[in-house]
């Protein structure tokens, strides 16, 4: 509910290193230590351990003025009293499995579908266990045939359960679109409200090492247009959980986007029960020259670069965008008055892509703010090749970040 | 001996009008090379006029309506038979007979003629009903026992299995009551004409877009949807206003749909396609077709997950797949069908076979036109049934759902039909043949049952008649229910795009944009 400061520490070093795994001896930074800046008068601090500064929060303000069930947690609590309790550390994925089983303990009808989730534990660990405390029933391990288990869920879930459909890969949920396209997000429509469809689908998508064209796909931008769905992306343990929760309580169908290359992140979490808004995009580090719009694991590109960035002098405002569809527009609109410069900084194909969309969004919305045009850094439209060296390319490299930022604050 | 000599020589008896399905074709047309067991159309009939595609179509059907003694004599026939020795034919003297004009006059075999009888078979049919049992020799239920590990439940021989013990000694043996009976047939009428004053609306330009109409195929949705209990689920296609029909929404609300008005069942967003109702369990009106079939196959699993995680014991819901031949060709049917079969889900896939997808037959879409067979290469009975006869339907129906029920798991059941009209009102109908159309014509579901009541003294003319009339104002209402309807405002556009509005996000003012007043005028752009 409240914006939730991430630990910028954290979040920071994650460099584009070949190794597949991050645990914390790899992070340039301490979860505890707090990161400052300095520039000119004004000094911001932000804690790494999720503390909130209610006080230097203009959104704190703002979160009050939302309506009351919006989110219904006890976040406003847990956020303050957060500092006591410190909290215990995991790694993204088991942040996932935690706010899973967590769901799954709290409501009987949460189950979860896909392949290999039972006895395997996931191709990614996340629902490692669950399969052994819930009985294969509610952890189902689905025959391969996407389209025909994710449609299955959208039966479950108008007669009353509240499927958790996973993909093995984002890529293959492709094969699904059918289902997710005419039923997850029409049916509720079609049906003139009768029938409600709260399942939520998630899976690893993006651009891994090396792992060849077809298992590197972006489906953000081939699903933003259904109606009738919500997306939300997660790049931290902290909002892997907290998206997860939401998610899963949410009515509506959620389509929950994870990074292959994220879930060994770890990072310290409040042991207390919260959730985070979907609809609400997280203020990373406040700045003042340039905003800069990310999710997912540009957002630790960002971070890399926003390190260079300072130490050139400029101060660049990151923004997670978090909720892909819808976009934020409030914390959005907020930062574009206050900086006057926008760049987008995503992982989706230049064509289509969440960067085109948010573009137009905010020229829309937002033109007589601005002092430049937007920049939008998005991978090439290249079906991403297997060696080393040329994916790099496709990507966008904190290098090119920086670039960007010299131009736009020129 | 004899009948094993019979392999090489029935199809001569082809040459004979021993059954009267191709009264107008001449006799030289019927001298067919023999026709391979498993009936394969040859292949030149990739493009076929329409006459030979009918002649192959008559013949297939044809088949199927032969003796089954002369097609399971050959040992070549029937690889999974237990067969050598001859088997006795019997005269089918029941009722049914004189209801299927007498045209059927042997019975089919029982199925496991090696194996004892289980007699510990919670239902017994006297199933003497349909000829086309004979083609469920095809379940190759020795197989599925094997995978079948309840003995105690049966297997699924019932369907063929001619209970003769059973059979009546007291002349007749009637199908079913006078109030079954009257409910069959009101719901027939109403389904038909229903679906003709559909298209007289759609002449006049009350409604748009696709309207796909059920005439002729009613059996089907009466004899099975009688079966079903509230709270069991039917999923169906774009043809779908009967089924609506019979599972109970009001001919209001789906005329109201029709027209577009905001009291039709879908508050007119759904429309001829898309005929949903969450208090009588209709979950769906699908355009695409195969698109239902997981759905359904998820709300079976909804059942079995109530009984067996959140432990409501009484649940047991079934959930009844209505989809057409051109389905049986798409991967969902096949996936489905697997994980339906894998986890004993408590649904029944009814193929409503009218032998065409549009313009496309059956015939030359389908390597293997047979449909029931792809079951039993899943683990499930399979089973092909008269779809023109409601009598036979809802004997298959009782045993098919009766088996979900229990928990035995699912059913594919092949209902040869018909649909007298086009595919859709826009359809002009010019490729099938008209001598096709009045062979189906000629075993309208409604006048054949019409027929079965009077002549077995359920029903009289004059009753018959009132429910013909009682049917015709409640269509009549229901037009002009429709007509009176309001069509739905500007406000409806938004609303229910989500389940829980927050969904449309956050908007520049931080207010979530569901607060805004235009949202619900339906006049904010999304």
């Amino acid at each position: 509910m409240a914006a939730i400061f991430q630990g910028v520490g954290a979040a920071a070093a994650l460099s584009s290193s070949p190794s597949n795994s991050f645990d914390s001896k790899k992070l340039l930074f301490s979860p505890r230590r707090s990161f400052s800046v300095k520039k000119g008068a004004s000094v911001v601090v932000v804690r790494s351990d999720g503390n909130v500064n209610l006080d230097l929060n203009p959104r704190g303000r703002r979160a009050q003025q939302l309506i009351a069930n919006a989110v219904a947690t006890k976040a406003d609590s847990s956020a303050t009293s957060s500092s006591s309790k410190p909290g215990h550390e995991l790694l993204l994925f088991e942040a996932l499995r935690e706010g899973l089983e967590e769901e799954m303990e709290r409501d009987a009808s949460v189950c979860v579908m896909g392949e290999d989730v039972g006895h395997y534990g996931g191709s990614y660990k996340v629902t490692k266990g669950l399969a052994t405390k819930f009985g294969d029933l509610r952890v189902l391990d689905t025959p391969i045939a996407e389209n025909s288990f994710t449609g299955m869920g959208i039966g479950a879930a108008m007669t009353g359960l509240r499927p958790v459909v996973e993909g093995m890969n984002m890529g293959f949920l492709l094969l699904a679109f059918n289902q997710i396209s005419n039923n997850c997000g029409m049916l509720h429509y079609t049906s003139g409200g009768q029938f409600t469809i709260p399942i939520v689908i998630r899976g690893p998508g993006g651009v891994g090492r090396q792992l060849g064209a077809e298992h590197s796909q972006r489906l953000e931008s081939y699903f933003q247009s259904i109606p009738g769905i919500q997306m939300v992306a997660c790049s931290t343990p902290y909002n892997a959980k907290g998206l997860m929760k939401a998610a899963i309580r949410s009515e509506n169908p959620v389509i929950l986007f994870e990074h292959v290359l994220l879930y060994n992140l770890k990072e310290r979490i409040p042991d207390e029960d919260y959730i985070c808004n979907l609809e609400e995009a997280e203020m990373v580090r406040p700045g003042e020259h340039v905003t800069i719009l990310t999710y997912s694991r540009m957002r630790y590109h960002v971070m890399q670069a926003a390190k260079t960035l300072v130490n050139k002098g400029y101060d660049p405002e990151v923004i997670d965008i978090r909720s892909l569809k819808p976009f934020d527009l409030y914390t959005i609109g907020n930062s574009v008055k206050k900086t006057h410069r926008v760049l987008i900084v995503e992982e989706c194909m230049r064509t289509g892509g969440i960067g085109a969309s948010l573009t137009a969004a905010i020229n829309e919305n937002f033109l007589d703010y601005l002092d430049a045009p937007i920049m939008c850094l998005s991978s090439q439209d290249v079906p991403t090749p297997y060696a080393g060296t040329l994916e790099e390319w496709t990507v966008v490299q904190p290098a090119q970040i920086v670039t960007a930022v010299e131009q736009l604050c020129h | 001996m004899a009948l094993s000599m019979c392999r090489y020589v029935w199809w001569l008896s082809l040459s004979f009008p021993l059954h009267q399905f191709l009264p107008t074709l001449p006799a030289r047309r019927l001298f067919p090379r023999p026709f391979p067991r498993c009936f394969r159309p040859p292949f030149f009939f990739l493009s076929p006029p329409s006459s030979l595609l009918y002649l192959s179509q008559s013949i297939f059907h044809s088949l199927l309506h032969l003796p089954f003694s002369l097609l399971s004599s050959s040992p070549a026939n029937t690889p999974h038979q237990k067969p050598k020795g001859s088997r006795k034919v019997e005269r089918d003297r029941t009722m049914s007979s004189a209801f299927s004009a007498g045209k059927f006059t042997t019975q089919p075999f029982p199925l496991n003629t090696s194996s004892p009888r289980s007699h510990d078979k919670p239902f017994n049919i006297p199933s003497a009903t349909s000829p086309f049992f004979g083609s469920s020799r095809k379940l190759r239920l020795n197989s599925s026992s094997k995978l079948n590990l309840h003995r105690r439940s049966g297997t699924v021989v019932a369907v063929s299995d001619v209970v003769k013990e059973k059979k009546s000694k007291f002349a007749p043996n009637l199908l079913i009551t006078k109030e079954e009976g009257l409910v069959l047939y009101e719901d027939m009428v109403l389904g038909r004409a229903f679906e003709d004053m559909c298209a007289q609306m759609y002449y006049r330009g009350k409604m748009f877009g696709f309207v796909h109409l059920y005439n002729g195929q009613e059996a089907v949705s009466t004899g099975f949807i009688k079966h079903l209990k509230k709270e069991d689920s039917v999923v169906s296609t774009y043809r779908d206003h009967v089924h609506a029909l019979s599972k109970g929404v009001p001919a209001r609300a789906v005329m109201s749909e029709l027209f577009g008005k905001t009291t039709g069942c879908c508050r007119g967003q759904g429309g001829s396609m898309h005929m949903f109702s969450s208090e009588h369990n209709l979950l769906g009106g699908f355009a695409f077709i195969g698109e239902g079939i997981p759905v359904a196959t998820g709300a079976a699993f909804t059942s079995k997950y109530k009984r067996e995680v959140l432990k409501e014991a009484d649940c047991d819901h079934v959930t009844l797949a209505f989809f057409g031949d051109g389905t049986c060709n798409n991967g969902q049917f096949f996936e489905c069908l697997n994980m339906a079969a894998l986890w004993k889900l408590p649904i029944v896939f009814v193929v409503e076979n009218n032998l065409w997808a549009i313009g496309m037959s059956h015939l030359r879409a389908t390597s293997d036109p047979q449909i029931y067979k792809k079951g039993p290469a899943f683990g499930m009975p399979g089973i092909h049934v008269d779809g023109m006869d409601v009598l036979k339907v809802r004997e298959v129906a009782k045993e098919a759902i009766g088996r979900a029920r229990r928990g035995e798991g699912p059913t594919l059941v092949e209902c040869e039909t018909y649909r007298f009209r086009g595919h859709s009102l826009a359809d002009p109908d010019e490729l099938r043949d008209p001598a096709e159309k009045a062979h189906y014509a000629a075993r309208d579901p409604i006048t054949a049952l019409k027929k079965y009541l009077i002549e077995n003294s359920l029903a009289s003319e004059a009753e018959l008649k009132a429910i013909d009339k009682k049917i015709d104002e409640v269509v009549e209402d229901s037009v002009e229910f429709a007509d009176e309807s309001p069509l739905p405002s500007r406000s409806q556009l938004l609303e229910n795009v989500f389940a829980d509005p927050k969904g449309f996000g956050i908007g520049p003012d931080g207010q979530y944009r569901c607060e805004d007043p235009k949202f619900t005028e339906g006049t904010a752009h999304v």
